[in-house]
């Protein structure tokens, strides 16, 4: 759209204030110095333009391995969210929870196709994404659960965000691949505000009515064992935390879902809910491998 | 989700990358004025539209009235003396 208008055309479209709404007006005054407005359509490599090579001393294995799983992260959660499109108790709350879902997708698709080229088997990530089976994904447990209501998806996305802003702002310093440490940077900015979303929510609904309150701290409780298999470290535990304790909740001491034979959601063992994210995810690409739309 | 109680209204008015002014772009529903402004960051700037957001209580807004569009606008429509396009301006006055 933006190469069609000449000039006069955007002029008049600017000027045309009653006639295309002061909405449009914006849009269109601000073609003229960004030309991805309709950013995504025709978009193949999101890493087009940086070098991608793994740099000297960096262990691609351990590249692959860290990119596979928040990105796996990511992959999974985001679906677990776009589950909630049609759902969600307000329209406003629908979008807020779909913007959601396409950063942590966008984050995905990144961190897939770093962990391809690390890996450099010639995969890519459609491949890593659509077809590997169950016990090849590497996603923590936390992220397959299907939410039982608003409170548990609040509740978790509040738990999910928190630790992962730290994990992106910890590589956004410590990352020897300058890839990493570039999409990390980009998603500390979108996990802020996910966490923001999450404890403004948590907040709202354990510090309103008895009901709301009930059902926040229940759903704490049903989702406090997948916790333990994070990694919160102090400044997360101590964040989360602050939320419960404004929010007027108690932090659950349920221990930890157990190892399966020693192997949690990072070594590939996942909880039943995963075998139908997958199928609902992989069928149409699995159906027709290669299609293009 | 059983009762929901209706939200209020608020307005929504963004600035533009290059705009000088907020401008009006649409309504939403929310709870109280914070989860106001993030909603209207989740509805109203996904394509990178605004560099500044202002929400108003729709009720804080006093508008005036279809019915009075007449005694309110039409006495202006005639006064064509109030454009200063009838003064000639000299060369060498610059900056006009």
């Amino acid at each position: 759209m933006s190469e069609a208008w000449s000039s006069a055309e955007r002029e008049s479209a600017v000027t045309d204030f009653d006639e295309y709404g002061a909405y449009e007006s914006l849009a269109h005054s601000l073609e003229t110095d960004d030309h991805r407005w309709a950013f995504g359509t025709g978009f193949d490599d999101p890493l087009a333009g940086i070098d991608t090579a793994v740099p000297d001393g960096v262990d691609a294995a351990a590249l692959a391995a860290c990119c596979l799983g928040l990105g796996d992260d990511a992959l999974i959660y985001s679906h677990r969210l776009q589950q909630w499109v049609t759902r969600a108790p307000e329209l406003e709350e629908e979008t807020a929870l779909a913007n959601i879902a396409l950063d942590l997708l966008g984050q995905a698709r990144l961190l897939l196709t770093r962990a391809a080229q690390a890996e450099g088997a010639g995969r890519d990530e459609d491949q890593l994404a659509f077809f590997r089976d169950e016990r090849e994904f590497r996603n923590v447990r936390l992220v397959e659960r299907a939410d039982a209501d608003f409170a548990e998806l609040t509740a978790r996305l509040l738990i999910f965000s928190a630790w992962r802003l730290a994990v992106f702002q910890s590589l956004t310093r410590t990352s020897k691949d300058p890839v990493l440490a570039a999409i990390a940077a980009k998603a500390v900015k979108e996990l802020t505000y996910h966490r923001d979303y999450a404890a403004g929510w948590v907040i709202r609904l354990g510090d309103g009515t008895d009901f709301s309150r009930a059902k926040t701290q229940a759903a704490l409780e049903t989702i406090w064992p997948l916790v333990g298999e994070l990694d919160l470290g102090e400044e997360v535990t101590g964040v989360i935390d602050a939320v419960i304790a404004r929010a007027t909740l108690t932090r659950p001491a349920a221990a930890p879902l157990g190892l399966v034979a020693g192997k949690s959601g990072r070594d590939g063992t996942h909880t039943e809910a995963m075998g139908y994210i997958l199928a609902e995810l992989q069928s149409v690409a699995r159906a027709h491998p290669g299609a293009r739309w | 989700m059983t009762h929901k109680a209706d939200w209020p209204l608020f307005e929504v008015f963004l600035r533009g990358k290059r705009g000088l002014n907020h401008v009006h772009v649409g309504s939403l529903h929310a709870a109280d004025p914070e989860m106001a402004l993030r909603h209207a960051r989740d509805l109203y700037c996904r394509r990178n539209e605004a560099v500044s957001i202002w929400v108003v209580p729709a009720t804080a807004i006093t508008a005036s009235s279809p019915d009075e569009k007449d005694p309110f606008f039409a006495p202006a429509g005639d006064k064509v003396y109030r454009h200063p396009t009838f003064y000639p301006i000299p060369d060498d006055v610059p900056h006009m």
